[in-house]
């Protein structure tokens, strides 16, 4: 179909409109580049900072001795970090049974509609305050038992983990293909073994990355600990008496009008730090092989 | 065992035409005595307000191959699942009528699905080793988490199971490898020495060979018969020719009913119900 008017093509470019389409490419992309290097930059300064401030605390008496009165040179905070190890362990024998039994009824009993409210129980309990879960804690553990203690620590952080592990749990268990659970019901297996023996051990990788996304996220809670665990200068050596523990020591020193307090809250930021980064790395070996399935 | 030279089909459906000679009351015990392995009676299945399954009567004969064809949907693997309560895995499922094993009411009060499951094992479409255990641990997973510990007689049914499953030779120097290391056709097999393990009386197969490509599905075929011997075999197929290859019966199931039920060679050459002539020679499904 021939027209007497030619219509004519798109035209191409001239050569100054391709300059200023080129460079406007590249102004985005280094705008782009920009943007991300401001997300990444606070995790810079937070290890600069604790470097500079805090590297020259850390020494071999840092990890080996309990805290000295001010004006003693030296003294470290090994309490504050056995306690931290002691307190995360406790958390974990309370949340991850509570968490990994909510999951498991979630992803095999439950109904759709007591599935709704269960999840949304634990969506808002995933929302209070650390703070609050500190009052609630010390008004039921430490109240009545008169004294600070580290079990009323361990089991605070311990609940505040079992949203979280119930959550990523349900996710791994839903993620079982039904063909497993269907093959063991077929060979006669009762029910219970079918989920401890089969669905959870499919799912085990997943459940430990949850369990320890949790412990990363409660190491580093201070206020709960500030209304159970009180803190402690000596070593633990009893549960049931208050424990030290990184985040305690470190707000105890910081607001301290010593330097060399300073420099060791610094310091045990670091070592906080480190225990942080370490679970962090361990979340991302045990997700490798759980992806590539 | 007495061989009959004519048996007549324990048939319990209204549309056979008498063309030979049968025992006198075809509802009541059979002349030649055939041991049944499932009577089923006036069995019906819904899914939550949906009839899957309309009145079906059925005798299975015990030791042979019964293969139920149909269309999609027509409730043959919805019936093969009665068979040792799989469906209540599905929530919302009720049913009614009887269904006997050897004698046994499966469906009665005090029965646990687990000890049905345990005599009628069950194997499926697509194969699925368990990925966390290794070969030799798939197979005995069935008698282990029973709480069998006998070494001698794990090791026992290990062997047996595997060389009934025609799977010994290519992997008994390669027990301890990831069970999912298997090709398709072997990780099948392998599933049924998993099945065969805990020494079921009934064999059930959803179609077993649906997934497999043809090699795979002719050594299948093949450990099907050397199964006769030992097992009552039901698979459900929607190969009409593998039904033909592999069965002693044959029941066409369509649209939750049960059309006809007869010995193979009947169903496939001279069907009584002018639905089975449709649905066997390609007409429709």
């Amino acid at each position: 179909m021939s027209s007497s008017r030619v219509i004519p093509l798109a035209t191409l470019p001239s050569a100054a409109q391709q300059r200023w389409r080129r460079w406007k490419s590249h102004a985005v992309a280094v705008a782009l580049a920009l943007c991300t290097l401001a997300v990444t930059a606070p995790l810079f300064m937070v290890v600069y900072f604790l470097v500079a401030r805090g590297a020259s605390a850390l020494d071999w008496n840092f990890f080996t001795q309990i805290p000295k009165p001010p004006g003693e040179i030296g003294g470290g905070m090994a309490n504050a970090i056995v306690g931290t190890f002691e307190l995360l362990a406790m958390a974990a024998v309370v949340g991850v049974p509570l968490g990994v039994m909510g999951a498991i009824y979630l992803a095999e009993y439950g109904s759709d509609r007591a599935n709704y409210w269960i999840r949304f129980s634990a969506d808002v309990l995933n929302g209070v305050p650390s703070i609050v879960w500190g009052m609630v804690i010390y008004l039921m553990l430490v109240v009545p038992f008169k004294t600070f203690s580290a079990y009323a620590a361990g089991i605070a952080l311990g609940i505040m983990m079992v949203p979280l592990v119930m959550r990523t749990t349900e996710e791994v268990l839903v993620l079982v293909p039904q063909s497993y659970r269907e093959a063991a019901l077929a060979l006669g297996i009762a029910r219970w073994k079918v989920i401890t023996e089969i669905v959870l051990k499919t799912a085990l990788k997943g459940i430990i990355t949850g369990v320890l996304v949790a412990l990363a996220r409660i190491a580093g809670e201070t206020a709960p600990l500030l209304f159970t665990a009180l803190g402690n200068a000596f070593w633990n050596h009893n549960l049931k008496e208050p424990i030290a523990a990184l985040p305690l020591q470190i707000f105890a020193y910081a607001i301290s009008p010593y330097d060399d307090w300073h420099r060791q809250a610094w310091a045990g930021a670091i070592v906080l730090m480190a225990l942080i980064l370490g679970l962090n790395i361990l979340v991302r070996f045990f997700s490798r092989g759980h992806k590539s399935s | 065992m007495t061989t009959i030279s004519e048996p007549p089909s324990v048939s319990s459906t209204t549309s056979r035409t008498v063309a030979e000679p049968v025992s006198a009351a075809p509802a009541a015990l059979p002349a030649v005595p055939e041991e049944i392995a499932f009577d089923i009676k006036d069995f019906c299945l819904w899914y939550g307000a949906r009839q899957a399954l309309y009145d079906v009567k059925i005798q299975i004969p015990a030791k042979k191959v019964t293969a139920i064809i149909g269309p999609s949907g027509c409730g043959k693997s919805t019936f093969l699942r009665a068979l040792n309560r799989m469906h209540e895995v599905t929530p919302g499922t009720r049913l009614t009528g009887s269904l006997r094993l050897f004698g046994a009411d499966l469906y009665s009060a005090g029965v646990e699905p687990a000890v049905v499951r345990r005599r009628v094992g069950m194997v499926f479409q697509k194969s699925n080793p368990f990925p966390t255990l290794s070969i030799g641990e798939n197979v005995l997973v069935g008698l282990r988490l029973n709480g069998i510990r006998d070494r001698d007689l794990l090791q026992q049914r290990l062997e047996n199971s595997l060389r009934q499953a025609a799977l010994w030779d290519e992997v008994k120097d390669h027990l301890s490898r990831p069970g999912v290391s298997l090709s398709g056709g072997q990780q099948q097999r392998l599933c049924i020495a998993r099945a065969l393990a805990v020494q079921p009386e009934v064999l059930l197969m959803d179609e077993p060979c649906s997934a497999l490509d043809p090699l795979a599905t002719a050594k299948i075929e093949e450990l099907i018969q050397t199964l006769r011997d030992d097992y009552t075999v039901i698979i459900v197929t929607h190969n009409m020719q593998q039904a033909a290859r592999c069965s002693d019966r044959t029941a066409f199931f369509y649209l939750g009913k049960l059309i006809e039920y007869d010995e193979t060679r009947r169903v496939f050459t001279t069907p009584s119900n002018p639905q089975t002539e449709a649905y066997v020679s390609g007409r429709f499904g």
